[in-house]
Order: C-alpha cells, then sequence, then structure tokens
C-alpha cells in the first residue's frame, strides 16, 4: 500500500506516552503536577483504560501514597488490605506450610484488581489535564531526521487482512514530541524494537520471563477470607521449572488465582495453561473452587530479568519506564509499586531536563535499582533448580544482596531441550473438572475481541521453519506454551507436508508468550487494529 | 434541517454479560460500557446526510446519570455539533424516554429523528414507535437502507417476510437496523475536537416530564446451563441412551 499512502496528519504533543499502565499514568500525573503547562498524551491500544491489563496483584502502596496522598479516602474499587499470608510447598497430593521469606511479609499492602486500579487511574490523570487515547494502537515510532524518537504512529484502522483499506479505512496519525515515554509493559513491541536499534542491551544479561494466567472467580459464600494471600510452589512444575501460584481472596467472595511460570522452561511438551489449571485441581485448592463459577480469566508475560538484564533505559528522545524497562522485583512477587515509582523519576527528570539524557543513570541510583539490585541474584539461583534455588534466596536474603557475586540471566527462547534429549516427565498430572474446559472456553473469558478481516498480527518470519524444524525438534510448542490457542497445527492436503500452521489471532489476548518463547525468534508481535485484544473485567 | 440522534450507554456488546448474584439485575461493576450499536448506525447515517448537504445540524441526545456524556463525546468525536444530556436514573423505560425526547423536539424542531431500532441491553424496540405516536408523524422502523429527497424519506426496512420499501413524510422518526451502514471509525484529533463541542445538561424536570416505570422487574436469572453431553460409541449405544431418557 505504500504508493496510496498519503502524507499522515500530526498531532503534537510536549510528552507522549506509550501505555495507560501504572508506569505510563503515575508519569503523566506526575509531570503534570511538576509542570501544569506541559501537553501531555497517554496512548492506549485496548478499548478502556484497564482492559488490557493483568496482574495479581498484591501492591505496596507507598509509591502511591507519594503520587496521590488522599488516595486512601477514595481507593479504586477492588482494593482489600491484606491480612495474612502464607506461602506453601506442594506436591501431587500433599501441602506443607513454608515459612514466609521476608520479601513476601505483606503487611500494609493491599490486593487490588491492577486493571480497575488504572481505570480508577485514568479519569485522575485527565483531571489534572492529562490526554488520554483508549483504542488507538501506537504500531510504529517516528524519527526525527537525527535519527532521534521524534513521537510514535499510529496504527491504521480498516484494513483488510490483505492489507488493502477498506470502506472505514482511516490512516493512523502521527503523534510527534520531543520526548516520548514507553510504558508499553512486559516484552512491548515498541521497546522491543528500539533496544533493537539503539543496542540498549548490548552491557545486560538477556531478559528472561515468567507467563502469569489468571483468573477471578466467584466462589460459594463462605469460602473466601478478604485479605488472605497464598503463595505456592512445587507441583505442578517439576523441580527445574521454576513458578508458583498466587491465590488473593478479595471482597464479596471474590477469589484472583493464578499461576506463573518462568518461561525458562525446557520440556518442548509442557504447557504452562495445564499446569495453571492442573493446579486448581490440588487436593487441597479445588474445594474453594467448586460450587463457583469464573468471572473472567486471561494471561500476561512478567518480566524476570531485575537488574543484570535491566537495559539502557534512556537512548535519544526516548525512555523506557515500568515493566517495559523491566522493573519487576521478582522475590516480592510486584511490579507496581516499581512501575510508578519509575513513572514518577521520569516526570521529574523530564521537568528537570526537558530531554532523555541522564535518565538511565538517574534510575540506576534511585531506590528502584537499589530494590533490584538486593535481590539480584535470587532468580537465577533457580537455575540450578528449586532446591538450589531456594538456598541461594536464602542467603541472598540474609545478607541483602551484598556478596560480591552476581548470577547471570539466561534468554528464555534458547532453554528448550530437542524432543530427542527431553525425557517423558510423568507430572502426576490429574483428570478436570473445574471449569474452563480448554483454552478456547478459557478465552471466552477474556472477552477477547478482534475484527477478522484485518492483517494477522503475529507475524511470521519464517513460516517454513514451523512446519519442518520445529516439527522435528520440538514438537511446535507453540500450540502449547500460548495460553490462548492461537497457534495449531492442521491437516492441509495442499500443503506439501499435509500440514500447516494456522494462526487464531482473534484469539490472542496480547500476553506476548509466543514472542518471547519460540525457539527461533521468528514470531513477532505487533500491534492489531486499536481497541482489539481482550476486555478485561476486573483482572 | 436538524437531525436529532438518539443515544444510549449499555454494556459492550463484547461483555460477557452476568446477573448479580441476588438476582436484582445485571452486574455493570467494571464492565466495559458503549453507544448501544444500533445507535451508533444511526449517528452515522445522520452524519452521512449532513455530508451529503441534506442537513446543518446532527444533534446527540442521551438520557441518564453524568456517566452517559462518555457515549455523549464519543458521538461528537464521532462527527455530531452538539450534544443534549437528559440527567436521569440510568435506567428508565420506553414511554418515559419517548415524553422526554418529545420535549427536545419541542425545543430543537428537528425534520428528522434518528434511532437505533433496540437497545442492546432491555431490548424493547419501544421508544422509537412511541416518540412517533406521541409527535403525531410517521415512523419507519428497522431501516436498513434510506435516501431523503426533498421533504420525502425512502426507507427500506427489514421485516419478517423480506424488504419493504416505504416513503414517509418528514419530520418522521426512523429506528435503524444493522445493515444499514457499518459506522467510521473515530479520527484521534477529533477527539480533542469534541472537548470543546457544547454539551448542555438538562433535567427531566427543565422538561417537564415525570418518570413512570410501569414495569417492575421482580427477578433476573441467567439462562440454564447446558448439561454435559456423553460421547456414545456406536448406533446401538445412542439409541440405548435415547431409549433409558424416554427421548424415543
Amino acid at each position: 500500500m505504500s504508493e496510496t499512502v498519503t502524507e499522515r496528519e500530526v498531532m503534537e504533543y510536549d510528552v507522549i506516552i506509550v501505555g495507560a499502565g501504572p508506569s505510563g499514568l503515575a508519569c503523566a500525573i506526575r509531570l503534570k503536577q511538576l509542570k501544569p503547562d506541559l501537553m501531555v498524551a497517554v496512548i492506549e491500544k485496548s478499548a478502556e483504560v484497564g482492559a488490557h491489563i493483568l496482574s495479581g496483584a498484591v501492591i505496596e502502596p507507598g509509591p502511591l501514597d507519594e503520587l496521590l496522598p488522599g488516595w486512601r479516602d477514595n481507593p479504586p474499587p477492588v482494593c482489600v488490605p491484606v491480612e495474612r499470608d502464607e506461602l506453601s510447598y506442594l506436591t501431587a497430593t500433599s501441602k506443607r506450610k513454608l515459612p514466609t521469606p521476608p520479601q513476601q511479609k505483606n503487611h500494609g499492602n493491599f490486593i487490588v484488581s491492577l486493571g480497575a486500579l488504572c481505570a480508577w487511574l485514568a479519569p485522575q490523570a485527565e483531571a489534572v489535564g492529562v490526554d488520554i487515547f483508549p483504542g488507538y494502537a501506537a504500531s510504529g515510532i517516528f524519527y526525527t531526521v537525527d535519527n532521534a524518537v521524534g513521537g510514535v504512529i499510529i496504527g491504521d484502522m480498516g484494513v483488510d487482512r490483505d492489507g488493502q483499506p477498506k470502506d472505514t479505512y482511516m490512516q493512523g496519525i502521527e503523534i510527534h514530541a520531543p520526548l516520548t515515554v514507553l510504558a508499553e509493559g512486559c516484552r512491548g513491541h515498541l521497546s522491543k524494537q528500539l533496544i533493537s536499534k539503539y543496542e540498549l542491551d548490548k552491557e545486560s544479561d538477556p531478559q528472561c520471563y515468567g507467563v502469569g494466567i489468571k483468573e477471578l472467580w466467584q466462589v460459594d459464600a463462605g469460602k473466601c477470607k478478604p485479605g488472605l494471600v497464598q503463595h505456592s510452589i512445587g507441583w505442578p512444575l517439576d523441580k527445574s521449572t521454576y513458578g508458583g501460584s498466587f491465590i488473593y481472596h478479595l471482597d464479596k467472595d471474590r477469589v484472583a488465582v493464578g499461576f506463573v511460570t518462568a518461561l525458562d522452561y525446557s520440556d518442548p511438551e509442557f504447557s504452562p495453561f495445564e499446569a495453571f489449571q492442573q493446579f486448581k485441581h490440588h487436593p487441597e485448592i479445588k474445594p474453594l473452587f467448586e460450587g463457583g463459577e469464573i468471572l473472567s480469566g486471561g494471561a500476561r508475560t512478567i518480566i524476570e530479568g531485575g537488574s543484570q538484564s535491566l537495559p539502557r533505559v534512556d537512548m535519544p528522545g526516548a525512555l523506557l519506564i515500568g515493566d517495559a524497562a523491566g522493573l519487576l522485583n521478582l522475590p516480592k512477587i510486584k511490579g507496581t509499586h516499581q512501575a510508578i515509582r519509575s513513572g514518577m523519576l521520569a516526570a521529574v527528570h523530564i521537568a528537570d531536563k526537558g530531554s532523555a539524557d541522564g535518565f538511565d543513570a538517574a534510575l540506576r541510583s534511585s531506590p528502584v535499582m537499589k530494590e533490584l539490585h538486593k535481590v539480584r541474584n535470587i532468580r537465577p539461583g533457580f537455575n540450578k533448580g528449586l532446591w538450589r534455588g531456594l538456598i541461594t534466596a536464602g542467603i541472598e536474603t540474609i545478607t541483602a544482596g551484598k556478596l560480591p557475586r552476581t548470577l547471570h540471566n539466561h534468554a528464555d527462547h534458547s532453554s528448550l531441550r530437542n524432543l530427542s534429549d527431553t525425557k517423558t516427565i510423568d507430572r502426576h498430572w490429574v483428570k478436570r473438572d473445574l471449569a474452563p474446559r480448554d483454552r478456547l472456553a478459557s478465552v471466552y473469558f477474556a472477552a477477547t475481541e478482534h475484527d477478522e478481516d484485518q492483517p494477522v498480527h503475529l507475524q511470521i518470519l519464517e513460516p517454513d521453519i514451523c512446519i519442518t524444524r520445529c516439527g522435528e525438534e520440538y514438537n511446535h510448542p507453540c500450540t502449547r506454551f500460548c495460553p490462548a490457542n492461537v497457534y495449531e497445527i492442521v491437516e492441509d492436503e495442499q500443503a506439501d507436508a499435509g500440514i500447516r500452521l494456522q494462526i487464531n489471532a482473534a484469539n490472542c489476548v496480547h500476553c506476548k508468550t509466543c514472542d518471547i518463547k519460540d525457539p527461533y525468534q521468528i514470531i513477532n508481535w505487533v500491534t492489531p487494529e486499536g481497541g482489539s485484544g481482550p476486555n478485561y473485567q476486573n483482572l | 434541517m436538524k437531525i436529532l440522534v438518539g443515544i444510549k450507554r449499555v454494556v459492550d456488546y463484547n461483555v460477557r454479560i452476568r446477573i448479580k448474584p441476588d438476582g436484582s439485575g445485571v452486574d455493570t461493576d467494571g464492565v466495559k460500557m458503549s453507544i448501544n450499536p444500533f445507535d451508533e448506525i444511526a449517528l452515522e447515517e445522520a452524519l452521512r446526510i449532513r455530508e451529503a448537504g441534506m442537513a446543518e445540524e446532527v444533534i446527540v441526545v442521551s438520557l441518564g446519570d453524568n456517566a452517559c456524556q462518555q457515549q455523549l463525546r464519543t458521538g461528537l468525536a464521532m462527527g455530531a455539533d452538539r450534544a443534549i444530556q437528559v440527567g436521569a436514573p440510568a435506567s428508565l423505560q420506553p414511554l418515559t424516554i419517548a415524553r422526554a425526547f418529545m420535549e427536545v423536539i419541542n425545543r430543537e424542531k428537528p425534520g428528522l429523528v434518528l434511532l437505533g431500532k433496540q437497545a442492546i441491553d432491555g431490548d424493547n424496540s419501544q421508544t422509537a414507535q412511541m416518540l412517533a405516536a406521541l409527535w403525531d408523524r410517521p415512523q419507519a422502523t428497522f431501516a436498513s437502507k434510506m435516501s431523503l429527497e426533498e421533504d420525502i424519506a425512502t426507507v427500506t426496512r427489514e421485516v419478517d417476510a423480506g424488504l419493504e420499501t416505504i416513503e414517509v413524510d418528514l419530520p418522521a422518526v426512523i429506528s435503524v437496523d444493522l445493515r444499514l451502514n457499518e459506522p467510521r471509525f473515530v479520527k484521534l484529533p477529533d477527539i480533542m475536537k469534541a472537548k470543546r463541542k457544547p454539551l448542555d445538561v438538562l433535567s427531566l424536570d427543565d422538561l417537564g416530564v415525570s418518570i413512570e416505570n410501569d414495569i417492575q422487574f421482580k427477578h433476573h436469572e441467567p439462562p440454564p446451563v447446558r448439561e454435559k453431553g456423553i460421547m456414545v460409541e456406536d448406533a446401538a449405544q445412542l439409541v440405548a441412551e435415547l431409549k433409558n431418557r424416554g427421548l424415543v
């Protein structure tokens, strides 16, 4: 279509923020608090603020107190103070309580729905003069003649599957700004391009990730204990796979349940979705959900690399904040406070300096980074398995990260073992009867919606590899790691191999697992038409 | 000519509807709300008529609490010239809504009123018909195609038997169906322009309309869940199972 493209309409702002999550909104609010005359816009690909946000979430309120001192008088709609913490180790049949590590003590923290929290923050940002545009996807970077970031390009709307304009075609505009703040969350697709273009990660370890799958349940009256925070490690994961569960008891008989699996798992036959569903069927867990119903569900990757993997967070004309940079504190299983803090820090930097230059140093000397540095060896400690990981975690916790060593991270996509090197593991998995029956049924609870007549937003760079090499080496792991059943191998008489890869792009919940875990790095996640994707409620 | 377009704030069509545990209604807590899709089509048609030079002004009207201003702003961003919110509780019944519209008509004197054929929440499909009767003007409902010439609207209606084409004199009330058009995307700069367009707030009292909710809702419940099926091995087992259940 390149010949038909006319010059795009342009809007100008002082600062454009990509992503209306906790970091982006905090940055926007702080900017307007510091400099009310700055023109600040936030672009958000979901149809409504919060609809693509999925998190546990237990949050530390400190940074929120700093951002909005009166927030406790007007709390977000889902906000339950933590009453009690519980950590357990599971085997297939038993549950043993473990002492709660200090990082996971949650006294004074709150269980929230991060989606609802963002939907609650948005009008407060608008009240101080921020322009928020939900339903518009930033699909590309606008570069200045000096090769600096000069803003973003909004994706075209009304384009058919083959890339041709439909009757409703609307060309996306360009938003120009001297400063662009990438607040896309984990594995943002523009952040990914920028990290590569400006080689922001050349001095850091590879990034590593996990995929979290979550459901919100309405349970039978009396089963929910508001304020109870439960975590588990162990079954259904094998000892070499890092991850665990969370069950957060909210109010009104609502319970959030989820499971996070590190994406450096090695068994190509493993399915994170199945592991989560298995967890719900553990004999000690299942009774909580029996008789209840799912309200909503979905999945999102989380960034686990910590300080070693943190890329340089400034570049000409732009900066990275929150999980677009990778500031989650994994041992705490929390990133929201870090996201809000980094957003505020970016705002202060922009207001003082008026440029991105120096933000990397500012972030690295801030409490955000101190917190990450202290726990830097805990996650890579688990690369040697669960027990050695726990020992490392214990040592690192006691010494507060002061030991003069830094363990390293490896890239998740390189961790799958070839089928020929893989022994079948007996995971003691059981027959399931709790909802959802399968991934398709689960996608229904994400209320995900994409116009089918639009270009497929999951680009396969070398489709031949999928059918040939990937089938032989890994038996198409995309058909298992995707929690939304986007990838399917179907029989096709017309294809040479008799099979082809079918991409059910309309099922996508924008979690980005495929972009991360695909062993050949040939899946590229790009933004679909603005407003597409899941419509999460209170996740 | 002025065109009046009715807009209702409803639970978005993508949302999985859930009944509150106590059966008192549909749970709207944290749920995405949108313009009723049929109303969006009505607005699109009004904008096309204006763009074709056959109308000067498109006014969007909504009855509801302040939350419905969000939908009115979306209507303004799509291209409506101004908006009127009639402040009212979110749940009104069609006759009250029609009476309120009638009072807005008396003030604005539109040449055409375009409404969705029904709202996807209550599925009543009554407001347009009641309004035409109160106004004592012609009605053309379920429009899937329409054209205007002088003071006459030619409307193709989707009815059970197929398509029916009628002519009505203007002013008239036309309610629109799904196939009439495909609403446009909102251009991002137009969202900013919409913030500066006038949005007047009236109350039912200002209009002299009192709330009459003649229908009382006793209880809501979801449809029964379909029972789990079984896989049968062969025809013989199928017949046996059907016999067991007394179905053959």
